[in-house]
């Protein structure tokens, strides 16, 4: 059976950017900072093409949601071998409330659209860590889940996906259609070459909206605020043990 | 004589008023004061343990501390600093990530170290004109990374994670020259602060042509200059495409062989990307440190660049020429994982090679010949390191005609240091009677500056110390580094 892939390409801030608090505490400072494909998004684009290249994938494609910025994530994901794209549109600032559960929505609709049998994902966002994407797209669609994979293993109708949990390695069977959320050691993506990222700029990218599909991606939870942790405050030295047990007990620690 | 004396004397003649380890001359505290006016009271340091690190890099040279560690944030901030060091007639030495391998940051006649690891991430790529202009503080990683979507890359590969301004200052190099160059071919424009305060842009304020033909190559004096000329504050850059790469290795039954097929593969035109030597002792070490199972012969590890075809052509001449040496098949690493860990193998050399002698130190060896006289080299190395007895491993970027010998030995046992000292001197002077340098990459920092003087000879010298005075008549950047004037 030849497998069509749908993969989830979060845009979210670069990982090595140093990321500022704004000062009305209502989130942080995205403006002119440099966004990324998420990274364990990017592992699931790279598992989704080396399918395709093993020729057990028919066809990749590549979905983002957000604002119009997202079409330069697709752009990379494109550039590393997706087929094609879908930009979910929705424009900041309701794009910065969208959650999970809205984006587990807008993937079981495009995946019933787009007949696929197999959805990638990154476990986790490094922005908001919620890990929580695939899991309830998995449910929605009523399909079984391999969630932190570290290697899969297509066996006709089975995957068979070695996930990464506390205790070491699990290894389970899913059949197929299922959800597969990608952890770190699944594989080392490629680097785009210039030439496929010149090509990309000519690969398709549909836009839609959530109204398109028919989805309320209206949030549940609402931020009260966003701080920065404590600063850290300067230790003092003592001079000798007698004195640090004075401090102890006069701070009530013992 | 204190032991760090000692060794000291062993590697260069400093006059005894210069030690190891030193207190903090008595800078005035109104100095001291004007800097933190400058850059804020926690960015200006004389705590000794920030002053020990700040007197150390990779080599085995003992620590010189500076007197004061100052880190700016701006351009403006460096030429205020150096006003006043100018002033007072201050020593300054630029301090990036302390990666050095000759004792470039050792402050032996004390002063202001610039810490510019503080300084403003400035990345600023400009992609379709394929460059890009960095601040101090961006490290060669950490600019490969900001790349990585794009199709670009930075290539010079070191090994460390070095600042790529420290990298123009020791004109640095590494496993992919024989294709992409030394930083001495990819540095278009630099930012420089001088020893009066004064800001240079070497090729002109923000501009970045490919070439240009416009007055004096001031950009290019500065490369490898190590610090003596002036602060380098900003850098810009040529990048290059990302390549589709393919990586593969081979053995051979002699240094011989592998060498001379590299001589051949080099002949056929072949744009090999990386051609690495390793000897039978790094291979050992290699094994033994990355749990792999290469025989234990001289090696060759070799990198492809470009697409299918491209490579495949490429592949068919390398079998041809190797075969004919003895070499086993190639033998591939086919998925990015198997690449990264190949690379990875040959990167953690140094790991390995001092894991083979647990607590020594390495001293690292740095010539580079012509090509053609790199079997003699090699050969003429390796006996005298079995006749001394020497714990060495090769690695070559033998592309290049340039190979470090990393030696293990305990630095405490002044003996070996002598003899240690004997053999990479008498190296040095081998690679430059055989048309070569005693140094491809690393710099002539403090040990090799007698090696220099008989490398450019005496108008050579003297010419170079004429630009010195002529940029830094009072002899403030770095002094005592590549020359004594």
């Amino acid at each position: 059976m030849a497998l069509r892939v749908l993969v989830g390409c979060k845009r979210v801030i670069d990982y090595a950017v140093k990321v500022r608090v704004k000062p009305d505490k209502t989130g942080v400072v995205t403006d002119g900072v440099k966004h990324s494909i998420n990274p364990f998004d990017e592992i699931a684009i790279e598992e989704a093409v080396r399918l395709k290249e093993k020729k057990i994938a028919s066809e990749v494609v590549a979905i983002s949601c957000g604002p119009k910025q997202c079409q330069e994530t697709l752009r990379t994901a494109l550039a590393m071998g997706a087929d094609r794209a879908i930009h979910v549109e929705i424009p900041e600032p309701q794009s910065n409330t969208l959650e999970p559960l809205g984006v587990a929505k807008i993937f079981s609709k495009l995946a019933k659209e787009e007949d696929v049998n197999l959805i990638i994902v990154g476990k986790q966002a490094i922005d908001d860590d919620c890990n929580q994407t695939g899991q309830l797209t998995a449910a929605l669609l009523d399909w079984p889940q391999g969630t932190f994979a570290s290697e899969i293993t297509v066996e006709g109708e089975h995957m068979k996906v070695i996930r990464e949990i506390d205790g070491g390695l699990e290894t389970i069977k899913v059949k197929m259609p299922a959800v597969i959320s990608a952890d770190l050691r699944l594989n080392e993506p490629r680097y785009a070459t210039l030439p496929n990222i010149m090509k990309a700029k000519k690969k398709k990218i549909d836009v839609k909206t959530p109204a398109d599909l028919g989805i309320d991606i209206s949030p549940r939870t609402e931020i009260l605020s966003v701080e920065d942790p404590p600063v850290r405050q300067a230790g003092s030295k003592v001079e000798d043990v007698s004195e640090l047990v004075g401090k102890l007990k006069s701070h009530g620690f013992i | 004589m204190s032991f760090a004396l000692r060794i000291c004397n062993i590697y260069r003649k400093i006059p005894s008023s210069i030690q190891g380890y030193r207190q903090a001359r008595l800078l005035s505290n109104d100095v001291i004061q004007q800097f933190q006016n400058i850059v804020g009271q926690d960015k200006v340091s004389t705590a000794e343990i920030t002053r020990q690190h700040h007197g150390q890099d990779e080599s085995l040279f003992p620590c010189a501390m500076p007197d004061v560690v100052v880190s700016p944030f701006s351009t403006e901030e460096v030429s205020s600093i150096a006003k006043i060091c100018f002033q007072h007639k201050l020593p300054m030495i630029p301090y990036g990530t302390g990666t050095g391998l000759e004792g470039g940051i050792s402050a032996i006649k004390g002063g202001v170290c610039l810490d510019l690891t503080q300084m403003q991430p400035t990345i600023d790529a400009n992609l379709s004109d394929f460059d890009v202009t960095i601040g101090p503080s961006v490290t060669r990683i950490a600019l490969n990374n900001y790349l990585h979507d794009t199709g670009l890359w930075f290539p010079i590969d070191p090994g460390a994670d070095a600042s790529l301004c420290g990298m123009v200052a020791t004109s640095a190099s590494g496993t992919t020259a024989v294709r992409y160059g030394t930083m001495r071919e990819n540095v278009i424009n630099l930012e420089v602060v001088l020893a009066d305060g004064s800001i240079l842009h070497t090729a002109g304020k923000g501009l970045h042509p490919k070439k240009t033909s416009a007055g004096y190559n001031l950009t290019n004096l500065f490369v490898g200059s190590e610090g003596t000329l002036g602060i380098i504050t900003k850098a810009t850059l040529r990048l290059y495409a990302i390549p589709e790469k393919m990586s593969a290795i081979c053995s051979f039954p002699s240094t011989e062989d592998a060498v001379k097929s590299v001589e051949e593969i080099l002949l056929y035109n072949v744009p090999i990307a990386r051609i690495e030597f390793l000897d039978e002792y790094a291979v050992n070490a290699c094994n033994k440190y990355s749990n792999l199972d290469h025989p234990i012969q001289p090696m060759l590890f070799l990198e492809f660049y470009g697409s299918k075809a491209e490579i495949e052509s490429q592949v068919n001449i390398v079998e041809e020429v190797i075969s004919g040496r003895n070499s086993t098949a190639l033998k591939w690493a086919t998925t990015t994982e198997e690449h990264n860990k190949l690379w990875k193998a040959r990167h953690d050399l140094l790991y390995a090679a001092r894991a083979l002698k647990p607590g020594s130190k390495t001293k690292i060896t740095d010539v580079a010949v012509p090509i053609s006289k790199l079997t003699e080299i090699l050969t003429k190395a390796k006996e005298e390191i079995e006749k001394d007895n020497i714990l060495c491993c090769t690695v070559g970027h033998v592309g290049d005609g340039n190979f470090h010998c990393l030696i293990m030995h305990d630095p405490s046992d002044l003996k070996e240091v002598e003899t240690i000292h004997k053999f990479s001197t008498n190296l040095a002077r081998h690679a430059q009677d055989l048309g070569g340098t005693c140094t491809g990459e690393h710099g002539i920092g403090l040990g090799k500056m007698q090696l220099l003087e008989r490398e450019v000879g005496d108008i050579g010298i003297s010419v170079m110390k004429s630009i010195k005075r002529a940029l830094d008549p009072h002899n403030l950047m770095n002094p005592g580094k590549i020359f004594d004037l």
